[in-house]
C-alpha cells in the first residue's frame, strides 16, 4: 500500500521537523528574553547609578554667630550683610569638631564645607536677624567632594578628591555624627546649580509642568475636535484625504523636525522668546496632536452606529448626536490616548533643545514666559557633565521622570479598565 | 483573545435557548414513543470495517458540553454526511477527528476515538502524522497566497514526500488531475492561487489535501461558499474521490447529503440522533426528530 | 494687559454674552407663550452670542500677539543712528537682545551707548502702547460683536443651525491644522535651506565626503569656509540605523511570533505590557544608558579582546537604539501577523504542518508586505532618532563602516549646530536646516511608502 510507505516517510521526517520546531520556539523565547533582560538591565543600571542621588551629605554644626568675627552688628542692614563674613563662623565651628586641626589646616578644613553653605547662612540670618550673637545648631551642606567620599568611598568608579588628612577627619566626623548622610531634600527644593550638591530638579519639574499644561490645554481640545470632524463630518473628498495623509505622516515625522519648526516659526517668525514653556508647549502640541487625533478617532469608531441611529431617530441633529451621545461614550478612550500622548511629550527632549530650553537656569520658573528647562533636558544636561556626582543626580532625575511616566500610564490603564465599555 | 470566550458564551446561550424549546419537541416526539435519549442512536451507527471507531465521545468548550456521548463507526472508503441544524455540533465533531480543536484552548475531548485501532488522543499520538493521514477541507476556500503549484506542493514538501523535482511535479499533476483542475490550470501553474474563482479555489484546496495522500478527507461544508455550478463540480469530485478515500462531509444542504453520501448521520444539540443509509434517512427516517428536520419543520 | 489675561477676559466676555443671549431669547419667547415658540432652544441663542463675541476677539488677539514683537522690533531698529545699524541678521539679533536686556534692566544702562538706551526706552514705550491698543481693540471687538449678536436675536432665528455650522467650521480648522503644520515644517526648513544653497553648492553638500562645519579661526586655513559634505553624516546615520535594525528586527519579530502563536494568554498578558514599557522609556534615558553604560562596556570588552574601540562607538548607540525600537517592530508585526486570516493557519495545520512550518512557509510570506512596511517605519524612526545619538555617538564625521569607531549622524549635527554658540545666518546655522530638510524628505518618503504598503496589505485581507 502506498499509504503505508507514505505514513512511514512522514514518521521518519518527524524527528527532524520537531527539532526545527523546538529551535524556532527557542528563538522566540530567546527574543523575549533579550528584550526583557534589556529592560531589567536598563532599570537596574539607572537605579544602581542613581539611588545615591537621593542622599546628601550635610554637616551638623554649632555655629557661633559672633558679631566681631563676621564684621556685622545689624543683620537687618543690607549693606552690612553684603560685606559680612559668613565663611569664618562655619570654619570655626568645624575646626572645633576636629580635635587635631590647627590654624595651618584651615584651608583643608574650609574645603570640607560646601561653597554655598555661607550663602545659606546669610539667608538664614537675613530671615532671623535676632540670631546674631547667639550660637545655633545648623545643618549645612558638605562639600561635594565630601559627599562623594561619604557615599562612594569604596567605589573605584569615583575618584576621591579629598586628601589623606581630610579623609581621616571625615571618617571621624561621621562617627561623631557631625557629617551625616541623609535624605536629599535639596534635590527636590531647588533649581540647577554648578555644584552637584546644590543641584535640584524643582526648576525642571516646574518647567515640565508649565510646558505640559500648555500642551494639554491646546492638544486635547484640538485633537478631539479634529477627530470628531474627520470621523463624523468630513465629506469623502480630496481635502479630507489630504488631511488624513498629513496626520498619519506627521505622526511619524522625527521629533527634532518639530524643533526646527518651532525655531523657525515661533521664535523666528513670531518673535517669541527662547527657552520659555509657552514655545515648548506649542512645539509639543504640534508633535502630540497626531497621536491624540489617531487614538480619539479609534475611540469614536468604537461607538456602535446603533447609538447614532437611535439618537437621529428621535430627531437629534448630527451635531447633537455627536456632542450628546458619541462624545461622552468615546471620552474614556480619548482620555486614555491623550494621557499616553502626554506621557510621550513629557519624555521628549530633542525639539526642546532646539528652541533653547537647554540653557543653564538656576531659578525656578514663575510663569509661562520665564526661561525654563524641563526634566528630560535636565537629565541631558547633567548626563553630559564629567562629574560623576552630576551623573548620579541625572540617574535620580531619570527615576523621578520614569515615576511620572509610569503613574501616567497606570492612570491611562486604570481609566481604560474603569470607564471603557465593551459593546 | 477576548472574542473567544465571548463567542463561547454566545453559542452557549443559543444552545440554552434551543434547549428551552426542546421539551415541546421531545413532547411531540414522545407521542410516537421516540424522544432523544443521550448515548442512544437510532439506525446503524456501527460498521464492520471501521476506519474510525468512536465511542462515547464528548467534546467540551470550557463548561459547555458541545458533543454528548456520541458513538459511531466510519467505514473505510465510505462517504458519510453529517447533517443537522446550526449549533448541533457536527463541525465540532468533525474537527475532533483530526484534532483541529487542539488549537482552541478551552476545548477538551473525552471518550474513545480510534483510527485503525490507534487512539487519536493518546499523548504519544503525533498530531502532525495524524493530520497527514486525515486531511481537511474547510468551509471557505483558503488557498495560500502562493502560486497554484506551490499550494499543491506545500504538503508533499513539508512531509518530504518527494525526493526529486520531477516526483513533486508528478504529485502536483496527479493531484490536480484527481481534483479535475488540471486542464484549467496546467498553463498557469505559476499564477497566484488567490486569483482563481471560488470554485476553482475550493477544488485547489481539495487537490492540496489529497496531494499528501491522506486516508481520510474531512470536509466542513465545502460548498457553502460556492455557486451552484461550482458546487456541482465539487460534488462530482467527491463522488470520484470516494473510490479511494474515506470521506466525512458536514453539510447544511440535505440535497447535497442525499447526492454524495452513502450514509447520513443526523445531529441534534450535540446528540447523534440517527445514522442510516442515506436513502433510508431521506425516505423513511426511523426517528421522529430526523423526519421533522428533513421535512423542514425546524432547522 | 498681558495677552494671557486678555484671553481670560475675552472668555469671560463670551460667558457674559452667553447669559445675555440666553435670557433675551427667553424674554422674547415669553409674550409668544414660552420657549416652544422659539426656533431653537435658548441655549443655542446664548451659544450663538458667545461665539459672536469670542471668536472675532480671539482672532484679533491671536494675530496681534503673534506679530507685535516683530513690528516693534522693526520700529526700534529703525530709529537707530546709521553707525549702529546692523549689517546682517546676526548682528540685528545681538543688538535686539542687548536693547531688550537694557529695557528689562538685566544690563546696566549706565555703560551703554546713549542711542541704544534711547532705543530701549522706545522699546518699553512701544510695548506698553501695544498692550494698551491691543486691550482696547480686543475688548471693543468683543463688545461690539456680542452686541450685534444680542440685537439680532429673533424668535424666528434658527440659532442652532448657525451654532452647529460654526462648530463644524471650528472642528474643520482643528483638523486642517495638520496641513498647516506640514506647511510650517516645509516653510521653515525650505527657506533656510534655500539660503544655505546660495552659500554652498548643492553638489558639494550632497556628494562631498568631508564634513567640518567649524569655521576657520584664521583666514588662511584650508577649510576657511568649513566643509559641508554630508556623505559621512549620511553613512554614519545609516550605520547606526543598520545596527539598530539588526537588533530590533529579529528580536521584535520573533517575540511577536512567539507571543501571538505560542504563548498562553497569561504569559502574553505579562510580557506584552513589559515590552510596551520599553517603548515608554524616554529617549533621553536610552541616551544616558548608551553613553554611560553600554559604550564604556563595549570599549572595555573590546580592549580586553585586544581590539580597539572608540568610547563613543556606533555599536553602542546602534544597539541601544535597537532596544528602543524592539517594541515598535514587535507591535507592528503582531498586528500584521494577526491580520493573516485564521483560515490559512487552519489550512496549513490540517495538512499536517507543524506550527513553525506554518509560520515560516505560510504566515510569513503572507504577512511579508505588512512586515516590510513596519520595518520601513522603524527605519524612518531610527534615522530620525536624536537623543540617543546626541548623547552616545560622537561628533567626528568619520567615513567608516566599522561599528567600533565613532561616527556622527544627521540629527547629532542638527542639534550641535543649533545649540552651541550660534553665529546667526552663517553657513553653519543654515546647514542645520539643510540637514533637517534632508531628514524630513527621507523620512517622508519612507513613511509614505510604508503607510502605503501597510494599507494595501490590510485591504488584501479585509
Amino acid at each position: 500500500m502506498t499509504n503505508h510507505t507514505q505514513a512511514e516517510i512522514v514518521r521518519q521526517s518527524l524527528k527532524k521537523r520537531y527539532r526545527k520546531e523546538k529551535r524556532f520556539r527557542a528563538y522566540g523565547i530567546l527574543a523575549i528574553a533579550i528584550a526583557l533582560s534589556a529592560l531589567v538591565v536598563l532599570f537596574t543600571d539607572i537605579i544602581g547609578k542613581g539611588y545615591t542621588g537621593f542622599m546628601k551629605t550635610s554637616l551638623n554644626l554649632e555655629v557661633e554667630l559672633n558679631q566681631e568675627m563676621m564684621f556685622l552688628d545689624d543683620a537687618t542692614d543690607p549693606k552690612q550683610i553684603r560685606m559680612a563674613d559668613f565663611v569664618e563662623p562655619l570654619v570655626q565651628a568645624l575646626m572645633k569638631e576636629i580635635p587635631g586641626a590647627t590654624e595651618a589646616d584651615r584651608d583643608e578644613v574650609r574645603t570640607l564645607i560646601n561653597p554655598y553653605a555661607s550663602a545659606d547662612l546669610r539667608e538664614a540670618l537675613v530671615n532671623n536677624p535676632e540670631w546674631l550673637g547667639t550660637t545655633r545648631e545648623m545643618n549645612l551642606l558638605a562639600h561635594t567632594d565630601v559627599d562623594v567620599y561619604a557615599k562612594h568611598a569604596g567605589d573605584s568608579a569615583y575618584s576621591i578628591k579629598l586628601s589623606e588628612q581630610q579623609r581621616e577627619w571625615v571618617d571621624q566626623l561621621v562617627e561623631k555624627g557631625v557629617v551625616e548622610v541623609g535624605f536629599n531634600d535639596t534635590f527636590f527644593k531647588g533649581g540647577d546649580s554648578r555644584d552637584p550638591s546644590r543641584a535640584g530638579i524643582l526648576g525642571a519639574v516646574v518647567g515640565s509642568l508649565l510646558t505640559m499644561f500648555i500642551t494639554l490645554i491646546l492638544s486635547f481640545p484640538i485633537g478631539v475636535a479634529a477627530a470628531i470632524y474627520l470621523e463624523e463630518f468630513a465629506p469623502q473628498n480630496k481635502l479630507t484625504d489630504f488631511i488624513e495623509v498629513n496626520i498619519n505622516n506627521l505622526a511619524a515625522v522625527p521629533s527634532i523636525i518639530f524643533g526646527l519648526l518651532g525655531l523657525a516659526v515661533f521664535i523666528g517668525l513670531f518673535g517669541m522668546p527662547r527657552s520659555v514653556p509657552v514655545v515648548g508647549g506649542l512645539v509639543l502640541t504640534l508633535m502630540t496632536l497626531p497621536t491624540i487625533i489617531i487614538s480619539s478617532r479609534a475611540a469614536i469608531k468604537s461607538v456602535p452606529p446603533s447609538i447614532r441611529e437611535a439618537a437621529s431617530g428621535i430627531g437629534a441633529s448630527k451635531m447633537q448626536v455627536v456632542l450628546h451621545h458619541v462624545l461622552p461614550l468615546a471620552l474614556p478612550g480619548m482620555l486614555t490616548g491623550s494621557i499616553i500622548g502626554m506621557a510621550q511629550a513629557l519624555g521628549e527632549t530633542a525639539p526642546l533643545l532646539l528652541i533653547g530650553m537647554v540653557a543653564f537656569i538656576v531659578d525656578v520658573p514663575n510663569g509661562f514666559l520665564d526661561s525654563a528647562t524641563v526634566l528630560p533636558v535636565q537629565v541631558f544636561l547633567w548626563a553630559g557633565s564629567p562629574e560623576l556626582a552630576f551623573i548620579e543626580r541625572a540617574s535620580a532625575a531619570i527615576m523621578v521622570l520614569l515615576s511620572f511616566l509610569i503613574s501616567m500610564n497606570a492612570l491611562a490603564i486604570w481609566l481604560r479598565k474603569r470607564l471603557e465599555r465593551r459593546w | 483573545m477576548t472574542s473567544i470566550p465571548a463567542n463561547a458564551n454566545m453559542s452557549e446561550k443559543t444552545l440554552h435557548d434551543e434547549n428551552q424549546e426542546l421539551p415541546t419537541l421531545a413532547e411531540e416526539a414522545s407521542h410516537t414513543g421516540e424522544s432523544i435519549v443521550e448515548g442512544k442512536t437510532v439506525g446503524t451507527p456501527y460498521a464492520d470495517d471501521a476506519k474510525f471507531k468512536l465511542r462515547d465521545v464528548e467534546v467540551f468548550y470550557g463548561e459547555n458540553r458541545a458533543i454528548k456521548n456520541v458513538s459511531l463507526d466510519i467505514a473505510t472508503n465510505e462517504v458519510i454526511a453529517f447533517i443537522g441544524p446550526s449549533g448541533c455540533g457536527k463541525s465540532t465533531f468533525l474537527r475532533s477527528l483530526n484534532r483541529m480543536n487542539d488549537s482552541v484552548e478551552s476545548c477538551r475531548v473525552k471518550g474513545t476515538l480510534e483510527l485503525d485501532g490507534q487512539d487519536l488522543y493518546d499523548p504519544r499520538q503525533d498530531v502532525v502524522e495524524l493530520r497527514a493521514r486525515v486531511g481537511m477541507v474547510f468551509q471557505k476556500p483558503n488557498p495560500f497566497p502562493k502560486s497554484i503549484y506551490d499550494n499543491v506542493a506545500y504538503g508533499p514538501r513539508i512531509h518530504g514526500l518527494a525526493n526529486r523535482k520531477s516526483d513533486l511535479d508528478d504529485i502536483v499533476e496527479s493531484s490536480l488531475r484527481k481534483a479535475g483542475l488540471w486542464d484549467e490550470v496546467k498553463d498557469r501553474l505559476d499564477a497566484t492561487a488567490t486569483g482563481m474563482s471560488g470554485g476553482q479555489q475550493q477544488r485547489l484546496c481539495i487537490a492540496r489535501t489529497i496531494a499528501v495522500s491522506p486516508e481520510v478527507v474531512l470536509m466542513d461544508e465545502p460548498c457553502s461558499a460556492l455557486d451552484p455550478i461550482a458546487t456541482a463540480k465539487v460534488e462530482e469530485l467527491i463522488a470520484e474521490l470516494s473510490q479511494s478515500y474515506t470521506i466525512v462531509i458536514v453539510t447544511h444542504s440535505m440535497q447535497q447529503a442525499a447526492r454524495v453520501s452513502h450514509r447520513t448521520a443526523y445531529f441534534h444539540l450535540g446528540h447523534l440522533v440517527e445514522v442510516n443509509d442515506t436513502s433510508t434517512v431521506f425516505t423513511a427516517p426511523e426517528h421522529q426528530m430526523t423526519e421533522s428536520y428533513i421535512t423542514g419543520r425546524f432547522g | 494687559m498681558q495677552p494671557a489675561n486678555l484671553l481670560l477676559i475675552t472668555l469671560a466676555f463670551a460667558a457674559i454674552a452667553y447669559g445675555f443671549g440666553y435670557f433675551r431669547s427667553r424674554a422674547l419667547a415669553m409674550p409668544l407663550g414660552g420657549i416652544r415658540h422659539l426656533k431653537s432652544l435658548p441655549f443655542y441663542y446664548g451659544a450663538r452670542a458667545a461665539l459672536w463675541c469670542g471668536i472675532p476677539a480671539l482672532i484679533v488677539l491671536g494675530l496681534w500677539a503673534a506679530f507685535q514683537g516683530h513690528v516693534i522690533q522693526t520700529l526700534v531698529i529703525g530709529t537707530l543712528p546709521e553707525n549702529l545699524l546692523p549689517s546682517n541678521e546676526g548682528e540685528a539679533s545681538l543688538l535686539l537682545s542687548k536693547i531688550s536686556n537694557i529695557a528689562s534692566g538685566a544690563l546696566p544702562r549706565d555703560f551703554a551707548d546713549p542711542a541704544i538706551v534711547k532705543a530701549a526706552d522706545l522699546l518699553i514705550r512701544l510695548r506698553e502702547q501695544s498692550l494698551m491698543y491691543m486691550t482696547a481693540l480686543v475688548v471693543a471687538v468683543a463688545v461690539l460683536a456680542g452686541f450685534i449678536a444680542w440685537v439680532r436675536i429673533r424668535p424666528t432665528l434658527n440659532a442652532r443651525v448657525q451654532v452647529e455650522a460654526t462648530l463644524k467650521w471650528i472642528f474643520f480648522s482643528c483638523a486642517a491644522l495638520a496641513i498647516l503644520t506640514t506647511v510650517g515644517i516645509i516653510f521653515s526648513v525650505a527657506l533656510e535651506t534655500f539660503r544655505f544653497f546660495q552659500k554652498i553648492s548643492f553638489i558639494d553638500f550632497i556628494f562631498g565626503s568631508h564634513w567640518s562645519p567649524q569655521t576657520a579661526l584664521r583666514a588662511d586655513q584650508v577649510a576657511a569656509e568649513g566643509a559641508f559634505g554630508m556623505i559621512p553624516l549620511f553613512t554614519g546615520t545609516l550605520l547606526i540605523s543598520a545596527i539598530a535594525m539588526l537588533v530590533a528586527v529579529p528580536v521584535g519579530l520573533m517575540s511577536a511570533v512567539y507571543l501571538s502563536e505560542y504563548a498562553n494568554p497569561r504569559v502574553r498578558g505579562i510580557v506584552k505590557p513589559l515590552l510596551e514599557m520599553l517603548a515608554g522609556v524616554p529617549t533621553v534615558v536610552y541616551g544616558f544608558f548608551a553613553a554611560l553604560t553600554v559604550a564604556p562596556f563595549i570599549s572595555d570588552l573590546a580592549a580586553s579582546l585586544g581590539i580597539e574601540a572608540s568610547s563613543q562607538s556606533a555599536l553602542a548607540a546602534g544597539a541601544v537604539m535597537g532596544i528602543m525600537i524592539i517594541p515598535f517592530v514587535s507591535s507592528l508585526s503582531d498586528d500584521v501577523i494577526n491580520a493573516v486570516p485564521q483560515s490559512l493557519r487552519d489550512g496549513s495545520l490540517a495538512l499536517g504542518a507543524t506550527q513553525s512550518e506554518t509560520m515560516k512557509k505560510v504566515i510569513f510570506p503572507a504577512a511579508l508586505p505588512g512586515i516590510m512596511g513596519g520595518i520601513l517605519l522603524a527605519v524612518s524612526r531610527a534615522i530620525g532618532e536624536t537623543m540617543i545619538v546626541v548623547m552616545a555617538a560622537g561628533l567626528a564625521a568619520n567615513l567608516t563602516a566599522n561599528p567600533l569607531e565613532t561616527v556622527t549622524t544627521v540629527t547629532v549635527q542638527i542639534v550641535t549646530l543649533l545649540t552651541g554658540d550660534q553665529e546667526f545666518d552663517s553657513a553653519k546655522t543654515l546647514a542645520a536646516f539643510a540637514l533637517g530638510a534632508m531628514l524630513f524628505l527621507s523620512t517622508l518618503v519612507l513613511n509614505i511608502l510604508a503607510l502605503h504598503i501597510v494599507r494595501k496589505y490590510r485591504e488584501q485581507y479585509d
